[in-house]
Order: C-alpha cells, then structure tokens, then sequence
C-alpha cells in the first residue's frame, strides 16, 4: 500500500508537470470520464460517446478513467489523482450518492467543473446531473413500442417485476397518463412477474391463456421482458404476441433474432457519453451556466433542461430492433 | 382400502381434485389435457427438488442449499455451453450429475464427519454456491443468444407428446418408487429418521446414510439447474431465487415429517403437484397479486396443521407390518 501510494503520488505530480505544459502548448479542455468501474461494456460505449463529442468539439481532451471494481473508495482515489492533474471537468457515474460527494466539494473549490451522469451523486456535490431518460419519457415509450406495431390498435397486457418495484409502478402510471395519445390500444390486465424468471415466465403464459387476443406484452423489466419473450417462443406464438418494454441488448438479442421481440428500448450508452461530455464543456469554458431552469446545448442530442434539482433528462429511451442489435448486443 | 383412504394421500389427491374443478369453474381452459401436461411439465423441476428433499427429511436433515446449487451448477452449464458450443448435451447432463453430487457431498460429509446441525451447514453453503456464482460469472448473465440451440432444445423436445423435462421427472419418480421400497438404502433412510439410536443397533450407520441423503439431493438439483436454465434459457446469480422453501413447502404439504422418519414418495409428490397447480392456476384466475402469497402461504399452513392434527395420538410407528398384526 504504502509502496503504490507513493507510486501513485509520484505520477500525480508528473501528470500535473505533463498538464502544465500541455495547457501553455495549447489550452486544451481536459474533461474526465469517471466511471463506475473500468472494463464494463456499458461504460466503454460511453467513452465512445465522450471521444465523438470530444473530435466534434475540436479542443478537447477525453480522460476516461474509474477504479477496477465498483466500489466508491476507488472512485475517490481516482477523483482525487485527478484534482491533482488539475483536469478542467470531471463527469461521474457513481457509485454512492453520498460518499463521493467531499471529493467533488473539494475539486469545485479549486474550479474544476463536476457534473454527474448515469448514475448521481447528491446535489451539493455537482452542479448538474445528466438523467439518460425521465419517467413520463419512459412511460410513453414503452406503450409506444407496443403501439407502433399495432396500426389498427389490439389489447396489451403489462407485465411488471414485483407489486412494490418503485421505478416500474411509476412509469406503468406515465404510461396510464399518456393512454390517450394511442386509440385503439387497450390495457388489458397488470401482472406481477417479482423479476423471477420461473415466476415472470408463468405470468406471460398466463396471460397468453387468458387473453387469446392478446397482441402484445410489455415488460418494463429486463428479467420479465426476457422471460416473456421465451414463453411467447415455447407457445408457438411468435408473430401473434410482441414482447417488447426496456431490457438490455445482450439479454434481449435471443429474441430480436427469433422475432418474439420486434423492439425494446433501453438508454444508449454512446449517447450518454456524448452528452455528458458536452455539458462539461459547455460547463468549463463557461459558456453555460448551471442554475434552474437553465437550458444547456448537448450537441446531436438537442438541449437539456435543468429542473429545481439542477437535474435534466437527455432523451426518449433508445429503441432497438434488428438492424442495430448485433452491433449493440457486445456492447452492454 | 379404508386405511388408504384415510391416508393423508388419498385426501391430497381429493384436495387436487377439488381445487382443478374449482379453477375449471373460473377458467375452464385450464383442465384441457395440454395444459394439465404443461402445468405438470412447469412443477418437474419442482417435483425434482422435492425428491431429493425427501429422503433429506427423512433423516432428520434439511437442506437448504438445493436452490443455490441449482443456481451454481445451472451456470457452470451455461457458461460452459456458451464458450464450447460443441461440448453435447450428454456431457453437460453429466457434468451437472456430477457438479450437484459434489455439492451435496459437502453438505453431507459436514454433517456426518463434523456433525454440524444440517440447517447451520446447508444455510452456510446455500451462501457460499451463490457467492461462487457471482466470482465465475463476474455477476453477469448469460443469455439465450450465446446458448446452443441443442443447450436450450433438450428439456422442451417432444416425446410421445410430453418434452423431455417432464419425462425425466417421471422417470426419477419412479426411481424412488422403487430405490424407497425395495432398497437396503431407501429403508435406511426411514430407519434413520424414525429412530437413529435402533437404527444404530440394526447396523446402520447413521451419518452415512445422511451423507447418503445429501448426496442424492445434490445431484437432483444439479440435474435440475441444467434443466432450469434450459428451460428459461438465461443464467444469472439469482436464478431459482427463494426455491428451497417452496421445495420444502412441497415435502410438507405431502405429509413428509420435518421430525424424520414418515412420509411417501406418492404424498410429496402430490404436494409438489398441489403447488405447482397453485401456482399455475394464479395467474389465469383472475386473482389480485396482492393475494397470491397469502394463498400460497394459507396452503403450507393448512397442511401443516392437517399433519400434526393426524400424527398426534398415534405413536410412531417403526415397524408397520407388526403394527398390522397387533
């Protein structure tokens, strides 16, 4: 320990001798990408997203950089190796809301832009946060995959992980506001799947069987979307019933290539990236400002909107269906 | 004939019946013969466990570690069918034997040679299956994409109009209809459990036939863990999460003792059916989810308190043939 701390310390101290001569050489804006934990596909897709924003943006330097597991003490010590570089902007998903939040107090004291993505951290330690998506986007995404897919209406069934599961209740209620904006679709029943594959697998025959009209089952759950599509396979019912709500590409791929699956969504990582590397420019050279209801340019992605918790949603969830699963499948 | 239809079998199976007409009366589709062979295919794995947790129970043991390692040797399969696609199925099946055998041979060996309480040490390894999940899977999941479709294909291929899953039920219960009555180990077991102290006088060894138990259970559930995650075609840490008490609750509905010793292959396999019906009939009733566990739950205690009602007066019973003559 004591031998890499002093290993450590001594690479913090050339990469600041680095830093200042690359900043008098040409003023680069240094953003860094912390991530949860190095090697996750997610995250890899994201600093994709960051080196896009970065060659559109001209002068910028991408770091992208996190501890090897997930776990908040290393996010610190990265944190604190970069207030030691002395980089313009820090972007973190994090892994606690609370724990890094000293950290990031102490690199603003010294000007450094700290913005959170993905995943936040408490509000006094950032100045903004980038949500991938918000609840009503959700919530009208999912019945839109389902109606998208059913030009003359039909009956939708939802299945969901368990009677309790907060993030799915609320978006089941967005979707239920936004009803209105698909005639002709029809929910017909919401079951309880407990993100258990035996039980969410049960569900869905269920509803195959209890509803021989059924068009269509969204699962806003990446356990029960997987396990639906497989019992919409075992059933024979595959161009019958659409399984579709939000699960992951490398989970989902199964059934996109065997058509139980016509398209689900999910936030996309590139995206993210992207974004929250041209809010920490946008931050750092000044040219915005992050207060309420401040309106921030985030490049291809459009603008965001900050809310009383200087919190903002980037865009609707990304859609994926055949043509793009193969190449996001390795991704995440 | 009487004394069968007082048994705690003949008045499960009434209970069976009772309960599909009254689903039948709700949704009448439900007794159609393809779904009753579909509902029966759903509880093999069921059924499969609760084999196993029979003759456990029988020697006064319990084990709890039969859904952790389904879990384990279900993504060892996985895992294995997704790297070497080629690896055939004959191979994973015994792989799987193998995996849950070991796994059940620890439990075992740490009651018999260690005499460590069996809850203490089945809750100790149920822990350490799933947090060996987690260490080769790196909390990943392996999906349907990256399995073979001969991986996925084996349990849901039609025989005779029944997949295979649910013949290998069949075939396993027969197994212990036969291994339960007509062997040295199968009446071990009921010796066991009913008196281990006269067992020890016959000559049996106790831990052994323990041991024994564990062994059985274990390789059960490592058959089934392939068996699941072909089913389901996913593996991730928290497969067949929360299994153990249903495969319990599964040997106690059928009249299995938790005190050892008595009990049927015939009654835990009607306990596993009852659950299996329970569970598949929820979801097509028309019942608020809010109420499906305090109907799953209402079920376990009835039985239990069935069980005990009937075994109060009676002594038990050690030889049952003298007890016929007497």
């Amino acid at each position: 320990m004591g031998i890499s701390r002093r290993l450590f310390g001594g690479t913090a101290l050339a990469a600041m001798m680095l830093a200042g001569g690359a900043a008098q050489a040409q003023d680069n804006v240094r953003i860094a990408l912390v991530v949860k934990a190095l090697g996750i596909g997610f995250f890899e897709a994201a600093a994709k997203g960051a080196e896009e924003a970065a060659a559109e943006l001209g002068n910028v330097e991408v770091i992208y950089t996190g501890p090897t597991d997930t776990t908040a003490e290393g996010q610190i010590e990265v944190i604190n190796s970069l207030i030691a570089q002395n980089v313009d902007a820090i972007a973190v998903s994090a892994n606690d809301t609370d724990a890094l939040v000293p950290a990031l107090k102490k690199a603003m004291q010294r000007g450094i832009t700290v913005i959170s993505w993905d995943s936040g951290v408490a509000p006094e330690g950032r100045q903004l946060h980038l949500n991938p998506s918000s609840n009503p986007l959700i919530g009208n995404m999912i019945i839109k995959l389902a109606a998208d897919n059913l030009p003359d209406g039909g009956e939708v069934a939802v299945l969901s992980a368990t009677t309790t599961s907060t993030n799915q209740n609320i978006w089941i209620d967005e979707m239920n506001k936004v009803m209105g904006d698909y005639p002709g679709i029809e929910v017909v029943t919401t079951v309880y799947g407990d993100d258990l594959a035996d039980k969410s697998y049960r569900e869905a025959q269920g509803l195959m069987q209890t509803y021989p009209d059924l068009d269509a089952i969204i699962a806003p759950t990446s356990v029960g979307i997987v396990a639906a599509a497989r019992a919409v396979e075992d059933a024979g019912k595959v161009g019958e019933v659409n399984v579709t709500g939000l699960g992951l590409p490398s989970e989902m791929a199964g059934a996109i290539e065997s058509g139980a699956s016509k398209s689900f969504a999910i936030w996309n990582p590139i995206d993210l990236g992207y974004s929250a590397t041209y809010l920490a420019y946008e931050l750092a050279t000044g040219d915005a400002e992050a207060a309420p209801g401040a309106e921030i340019p985030m490049g291809r992605m459009g603008t965001l909107t900050l809310d009383d918790n200087n919190e903002g949603a980037m865009a609707d969830p990304f859609v994926y269906d055949s043509s793009n699963i193969d190449e996001f499948k390795s991704i995440f | 004939m009487t004394q069968f239809l007082k048994s705690r079998e003949a008045i499960l199976s009434a209970a069976i019946l009772a309960l599909l007409m009254l689903i039948a009366s709700r949704f009448p589709a439900f007794v159609a013969p393809s779904n009753l062979a579909r509902v029966f295919t759903d509880t093999s794995p069921l059924i499969l466990l609760a084999l196993g947790q029979t003759v456990v129970i029988l020697t006064r043991c319990i084990d709890l570690s039969v859904a952790a390692n389904l879990a384990l040797t279900g993504m060892v399969c996985a895992m294995l069918n997704a790297t070497y696609p080629g690896v055939p199925v004959a191979v994973i099946l015994v792989l799987a034997l193998v995996m849950g055998a070991v796994m059940g041979m620890v439990n075992g060996l740490l009651v018999w040679k260690l005499n460590i309480p069996p809850i203490v040490v089945t809750l100790g390894t149920m822990t350490i299956y799933r947090g060996i999940i987690f260490v080769i899977s790196g909390g990943a999941w392996v999906n349907a994409h990256e399995m073979s479709h001969a991986f996925t294909g084996f349990p849901r291929a039609e025989l005779l109009g029944l997949p295979v899953l649910a013949w290998i039920a069949i075939l396993v219960t027969g197994l212990f209809f036969l291994g339960i009555a007509r062997t040295p180990l199968g009446r071990a077991f009921y010796a066991v459990g009913g008196n281990p102290h006269a067992a020890v006088y016959t000559g049996i060894d106790v831990g052994k036939t323990q041991f024994m138990a564990f062994t059985i259970s274990g390789m059960l559930a490592g058959l089934t863990g392939y068996l699941w995650v072909a089913r389901y075609s996913v593996a991730y840490v928290d497969i067949a999460g929360g299994f153990e008490l249903e495969v319990v609750a599964a040997c106690v509905i059928g009249g299995i003792s938790i005190a050892g010793g008595a009990g049927t292959i015939l009654g835990t396999l009607l306990g596993a059916l009852f659950l299996g019906i329970v569970k598949n009939a929820l979801p097509v009733v028309d019942i608020s989810p809010f109420w499906q566990l305090a109907i799953s739950g209402t079920a376990i205690i009835v039985a239990v308190a069935f069980n005990t009602r009937s075994g109060r007066n009676k002594g038990r019973i050690i030889l049952k043939r003298a007890e016929g003559h007497a």
